[in-house]
């Protein structure tokens, strides 16, 4: 088990969300789309030079940016 | 006794194509999330009954986040819950992320009736749901539709009688999340399926250097058919029409005014050389008409199609991703490339899908941009037709200045304006492949409502303009502006007029320069101004609408700051 942020996150990898380290609002505008602690993500690719993270979300592909992208803590075997 | 429905749903799930199936108003409705920025209403009929129908901006909960959403959460709480219905409208291939807004309208006790739409599209991506199950569960009528080709619509309003107040025990969004696990587990079944063609092209538009080659192909492809199929319209079509079989009968209107006097020079306009010339003569009845049909509207046509066809597929959230890096620098984030896009058709609607942004700093930034760097067709059909003559740089060099001035604008306002703009937070829809029919059909209603605005105001404009001149009412204005303009933007005293006039519409203004016989370079800055400074009077009414009154000052001050700082700067600093 390792702890690490989406950036950190390598393209194609998957993890568990354990904490949205942000303010209520943000942790309230995730959760309507299903971003949320205990969920598994996949996280698709990562545009360079602090651009979005795009993740796989269910059926869903998301694109976050990247400030955003810092502030969700995953879990990864 | 329900007086009210409303259509609520996730952003991306066909609201606006339901609500047209439903009442038989024409909207606008794409593949992105947030095509709706507006409240529509319309009216259906059930059983003798006529019942109002509202179509909400689409939302993920019932809390909200950007100003779309909260409009359309606001308005729902304010009607009287037994006499409201909702429909809840629920994209079948992303069921999970669905329902969670489908269970809150639920618990909350609304008159629920689910509208399980794009059935069509879940066979080949193998997603099978048994609707009679997750009717059982959710204890409302849920109704299979494909509100693109209008299947299931008809079982949709026979059911909107059936609704009753839900009936759930309220849950925490955690709790939430986990009942709607245990409903997909026994209502969906997913089959294993190979990636085809199309999931293929999704995945390369969402990765860095695919998507970015990708991108590249289809702005150069987009910009190429654009301007081929405007040319085309023109010397094909319109060209033909104007000179073949109109200027005959002009020409013997003019005959029979006598070839002189004021209604010759109002209804034809001068002479060239004893002969009518469509881009000069200045007449209600042949410059204005040649302007409106045979300049902008083939370019109108062109674009529109051509917006349209990406908007559908689902490309232009792709665009988004690409350019989030950038628009961050100038205060944005990468949504805001939708409304500058939507801004290059035209100016108004450009400016009322900002207001999907989060924030009001972002929403300013982005009005300011798009009336001051992106010019609408109407002015960019008038600036082919002028400047293309001339080398092709003068054509580019009106874009690049633009381009230039958004990047620089964007980085002041950026650093600059009090707040914060906040990240970007975008679902990507898979690309979907429009029927031809739908296609055609919002081209033809984009279009139909450029000819209705545009057309009477061309005409009376012009109309009004020519009686200014033959009177010589601009004299007074064109004496006080004659020095600044000369002096510092090396342009004619008539073109004070123009860019007064540029106020009213672009085109017209554009218009009223063709017959001053300018240089190149004169031209070049006349419509780079045109372009920069005040926006037009429809765009000015939404710039007010949306802004108020102390933000419009202020993007008028700047607007009015960078046309007299850009016009300067091109007259001293290129040769002619």
């Amino acid at each position: 088990m390792k702890k690490l942020s989406l950036i950190q996150l390598k393209a194609g990898r998957k993890g568990k969300i354990v904490e949205i380290s942000g303010g209520a609002a943000l942790q309230h505008r995730m959760m309507g789309m299903g971003i949320y602690p205990g969920k598994e993500i996949m996280k698709y690719s990562h545009f360079g030079l602090r651009g979005p993270v795009m993740i796989k979300l269910g059926r869903s592909v998301i694109a976050l940016g990247h400030g955003m992208a810092a502030k969700v803590i995953l879990e990864t075997e | 006794m329900i007086k009210k429905i409303f259509l609520l749903g996730n952003p991306n799930v066909g609201k606006s194509m339901v609500f047209s199936r439903l009442t038989g108003v024409q909207v606008i409705s794409s593949n992105y999330p947030g095509t709706t920025v507006e409240i529509l209403r319309g009216q259906l009929k059930v059983k003798d009954e006529v019942i109002e129908v509202v179509d909400l901006p689409g939302t993920y909960s019932l809390v909200s986040s950007s100003k779309a959403e909260e409009v359309a959460v606001s308005l729902l709480r304010e009607s009287p819950k037994d006499e409201t219905a909702v429909i809840n409208i629920v994209d079948a291939t992303n069921l999970e992320r669905n329902l969670f807004l489908t269970l809150q309208l639920i618990e909350e006790g609304y008159s629920v009736i689910v509208c399980l739409n794009m059935c069509d599209d879940t066979a080949h991506r193998g997603i099978s749901i048994d609707t009679k199950k997750l009717e059982e569960i959710l204890a409302v009528p849920v109704i299979p539709t494909c509100a693109v080709t209008g299947v299931g619509i008809k079982f949709l309003i026979e059911r909107i009688k059936e609704v009753h107040p839900g009936a759930r025990n309220k849950l925490t969004h955690e709790e939430r999340w986990k009942e709607i696990g245990k409903i997909i587990e026994s209502t969906q079944q997913l089959t294993h399926r190979h990636h085809n063609f199309r999931e293929l092209l999704e995945d390369a538009s969402v990765r860095p250097i695919s998507g970015l080659l990708l991108s590249v192909g289809v702005i150069y492809a987009s910009f190429k058919i654009v301007r081929f199929l405007g040319e085309f319209m023109i010397n094909k079509i319109c060209d033909p029409v104007f000179f073949n079989l109109y200027q005959p009968i002009v020409m013997r209107l003019s005959q029979a005014l006598g070839g002189d006097g004021f209604w010759h020079h109002l209804l034809i306009g001068d002479l060239i050389n004893g002969k009518i010339d469509f881009k000069q003569s200045f007449g209600v009845l042949t410059t204005a008409p040649y302007i409106e049909f045979a300049m902008v509207l083939p370019y109108i046509v062109s674009f529109y199609f051509i917006l349209s066809l990406l908007e559908d597929i689902g490309y232009l959230p792709r665009l988004a991703i690409l350019l989030d890096n950038l628009l961050h620098r100038l205060g944005l984030h990468g949504f805001a490339i939708i409304p500058m896009l939507l801004g290059f058709g035209c100016n108004v609607p450009g400016i009322l899908a900002t207001r999907v942004l989060e924030s009001k700093r972002e929403r300013f930034i982005a009005s300011t941009l798009i009336s001051i760097g992106v010019p609408c067709v109407p002015l960019q059909a008038m600036i082919f037709g002028l400047l293309g003559k001339f080398s092709g740089w003068y054509v580019s060099g009106v874009y690049l200045v633009l381009f230039s001035l958004i990047l620089i604008l964007g980085v002041i306002m950026n650093r600059t304006l009090k707040g914060y703009s906040p990240e970007f937070l975008l679902e990507i829809p898979p690309y979907r492949f429009p029927p031809v029919a739908l296609l055609a059909q919002k081209l033809y209603f984009r279009v139909k409502g450029f000819i209705i605005e545009a057309v009477p105001i061309v005409l009376a404009g012009v109309f009004v303009i020519n009686i200014l001149i033959y009177s010589k009412a601009f004299d007074f204005v064109t004496g006080i502006f004659a020095p600044i303009i000369k002096g510092l933007f090396g342009l004619p005293k008539e073109a004070v007029v123009a860019l007064v006039i540029g106020f009213l519409r672009k085109d017209v203004a554009v218009g009223l320069l063709m017959p001053l016989g300018l240089t190149a370079k004169q031209l070049f800055i006349s419509a780079t101004l045109l372009a920069v400074s005040f926006p037009c009077i429809a765009t000015f009414v939404i710039l007010l609408k949306e802004l108020g009154v102390k933000d419009l000052i202020k993007a008028m001050l700047i607007m009015i700051t960078v046309a007299i700082v850009v016009g300067t700067i091109l007259n001293f600093g290129i040769m002619s």
